[in-house]
């Protein structure tokens, strides 16, 4: 008995440790208003991963593997919590070197009720905390509509504790932790606008999602055999749950309940609405019908690209890159994929990739100082920040933050990959794949309704 | 005895339960089937992906008839389940050789 109290001593002081620190802690810099909704975008945000992100996934894939589908996003609600408060939110925003965070945060040493002014002036740094995990929850979750239905469980737990590590914390510590490379408002050396994970969160997940399709290769019959999404109703509610999740993605990144966040909210909305949109328009064209999946594609593409651009822009360049992103993906998930004949699942790639990759340069074309005050020079005067403010420079800047997304994520991807085929072997059996995930990786079924 | 097998379209199964009650006819079993006759598919696109549906779904009703009513519940079904369009369906008649009531053992037209 005494050992086991021995043994725990310094974890429970570990434990106590942020207490302490609340109670020492200046209370009266933090604003109720701006706690509140930082707390309710922490929660809208992890609303789009459980259940929004699993529902719209789920419904997208054939009924045998619906659950297997689901528990890919689920339990990264788990697994990425303990990384996150381990190590994960050290890495990503500790101080440290341009590329890493140091490890001052590890097991959240000193992350209390004091705020963080660099990141958050008026809520606690916990808040700030909690609000980052959601984010570094959702991001390896969309990756894996590109390997959904040929995965074994164990590698793609293991995939995603490597990708946290190699991929997401370095990135998101580059565009928003201090000292990041990339981070145009502490510090970076090459100034980079991402208001919301643009690159940290849609280029990174879905250009590793493509790496991933092409690594593992494509499904088991296909594409011979139909393969319908096998409940679009799921989908459907999936997406206005992450639509609705998204104004807490985006929003919330204004760190504040600011007229910023009104700003952002308003941009995000508009942003779905012109993208759904210009979707069905092309698939009208194409096609001859518009399609209900079709519309909610389009939604999720538009949310994907204005993500970056939405505490920069004004409501009507969120319509215009909105309506863009819709006809962008369409095409990209139609015509190239089809063109390529890759097994992109879900189209992981042809949405959060590619509507990630315009978001980001289309924000160097339409941020402007009119939205977003926060860049001052010496003098006090507000900066020019994109193209329409005359700062032509921040459309280069951009895609030298999106070529270094790219080839993080290639690189990172492709390593993990090799490691993790070599170690626990990332697909399943054939036989295994035929009979479904649900049965063959974990023993129960979606659908019992003989039950 | 005869055992007559209506393949109709899913819309018209109230209709035809409800003239086949009508007429006096007690036992049918149906399910949910799937196929095609002269009928067309159709075509459905997902995300860029096209699939020809040519098994469309259909509903099988079965009933098992003393052979003096065969003619007339055959009618009455064919002229219920109509529409006058390609995909109506067809009947299809058997000989039953023997039927067994399980809760007594009753046979043959006594045990319809």
């Amino acid at each position: 008995m005494n050992r086991v109290v021995k043994l725990l001593l310094p974890y429970c002081a570990l434990c106590c440790a942020p207490l302490v620190a609340q109670t020492n802690s200046a209370a009266p810099a933090i604003n109720a208003g701006d706690n509140a909704w930082m707390l309710t975008s922490a929660a809208l945000v992890l609303m789009m991963t459980g259940p929004g992100l699993a529902l719209f996934y789920g419904g997208l894939v054939r009924s045998k593997n619906v659950l297997g589908t689901m528990m890919h996003s689920f339990v990264l609600m788990a697994v990425v919590t303990v990384l996150w408060a381990v190590y994960g939110y050290s890495l990503a925003f500790a101080e440290g070197n341009p590329f890493i965070g140091g490890l001052h945060y590890l097991f959240l040493r000193g992350v209390g009720a004091a705020p963080n002014a660099d990141y958050g002036a008026t809520v606690p740094h916990e808040t700030y905390m909690v609000y980052q995990l959601m984010f570094a929850i959702i991001t390896p979750a969309l990756i894996s509509g590109a390997f959904a239905e040929r995965m074994k469980f164990s590698a793609m737990l293991l995939f995603t504790c490597l990708w946290s590590t190699i991929v997401y914390f370095p990135m998101a510590h580059m565009v928003w932790g201090k000292g990041g490379l990339l981070n145009a408002f502490l510090g970076g050396k090459i100034p980079c606008f991402d208001f919301a994970g643009g690159t940290v969160v849609h280029v990174t997940s879905g250009v590793s999602a493509l790496i991933c399709a092409l690594w593992l290769g494509k499904r088991v019959g296909f594409p011979k055999e139909p393969m319908k999404p096998h409940n679009l109703v799921l989908s459907l509610i999936g997406a206005c749950m992450l639509w609705v999740g998204w104004f807490g993605f985006n929003a919330g990144s204004a760190v504040a309940a600011s007229s910023l966040a009104t700003s952002a909210f308003v941009a995000t909305h508009f942003g779905a609405a012109a993208a759904t949109l210009g979707w069905l328009l092309g698939e009208w064209l194409k096609n001859g019908k518009p399609s209900m999946l079709g519309g909610i594609s389009g939604a999720v593409a538009g949310l994907v690209a204005i993500t970056p651009a939405s505490g920069f822009v004004t409501p009507f360049a969120a319509l215009l890159i909105g309506f863009l992103a819709g006809l962008f993906c369409f095409f990209m998930v139609t015509a190239v994929k089809n063109k390529f004949g890759y097994d992109d699942t879900l189209d992981a790639f042809g949405v959060h990739g590619a509507g990630g990759t315009l978001g980001a340069i289309l924000t160097g074309v339409f941020a402007t100082n009119a939205i977003n005050d926060g860049l001052k020079d010496a003098a006090g005067k507000l900066v020019p920040l994109g193209l329409i403010d005359g700062n032509a420079g921040q459309v280069w800047n951009q895609f030298v933050g999106v070529l270094i997304s790219w080839g993080l994520a290639i690189a990172g991807t492709l390593v993990i990959l090799k490691v993790v085929d070599a170690t626990v072997g990332l697909r399943v059996s054939r036989d295994q794949e035929i009979e479904g995930l649900d049965l063959s990786m974990h023993g129960e079924e979606g659908y019992n309704l003989d039950a | 005895m005869k055992k007559i097998e209506a393949i109709i379209q899913p819309h018209k199964l109230d209709e035809v339960k409800e003239a086949l009650k009508n007429i006096g006819v007690d036992g049918l079993t149906i399910s949910e089937v799937r196929g095609h006759g002269r009928q067309k598919g159709h075509r459905e696109v997902y995300r860029g992906m096209e699939y020809e549906v040519d098994l469309l779904p259909k509903i099988k009703i079965e009933a098992v008839v003393p052979d003096a009513r065969m003619e007339e519940i055959a009618r009455t079904i064919s002229a219920t389940a109509r529409t006058g369009k390609i995909g109506d369906g067809k009947i299809f008649i058997y000989d039953v050789l023997e039927a067994i009531r399980i809760r007594n053992d009753d046979t043959g037209e006594a045990a319809l």
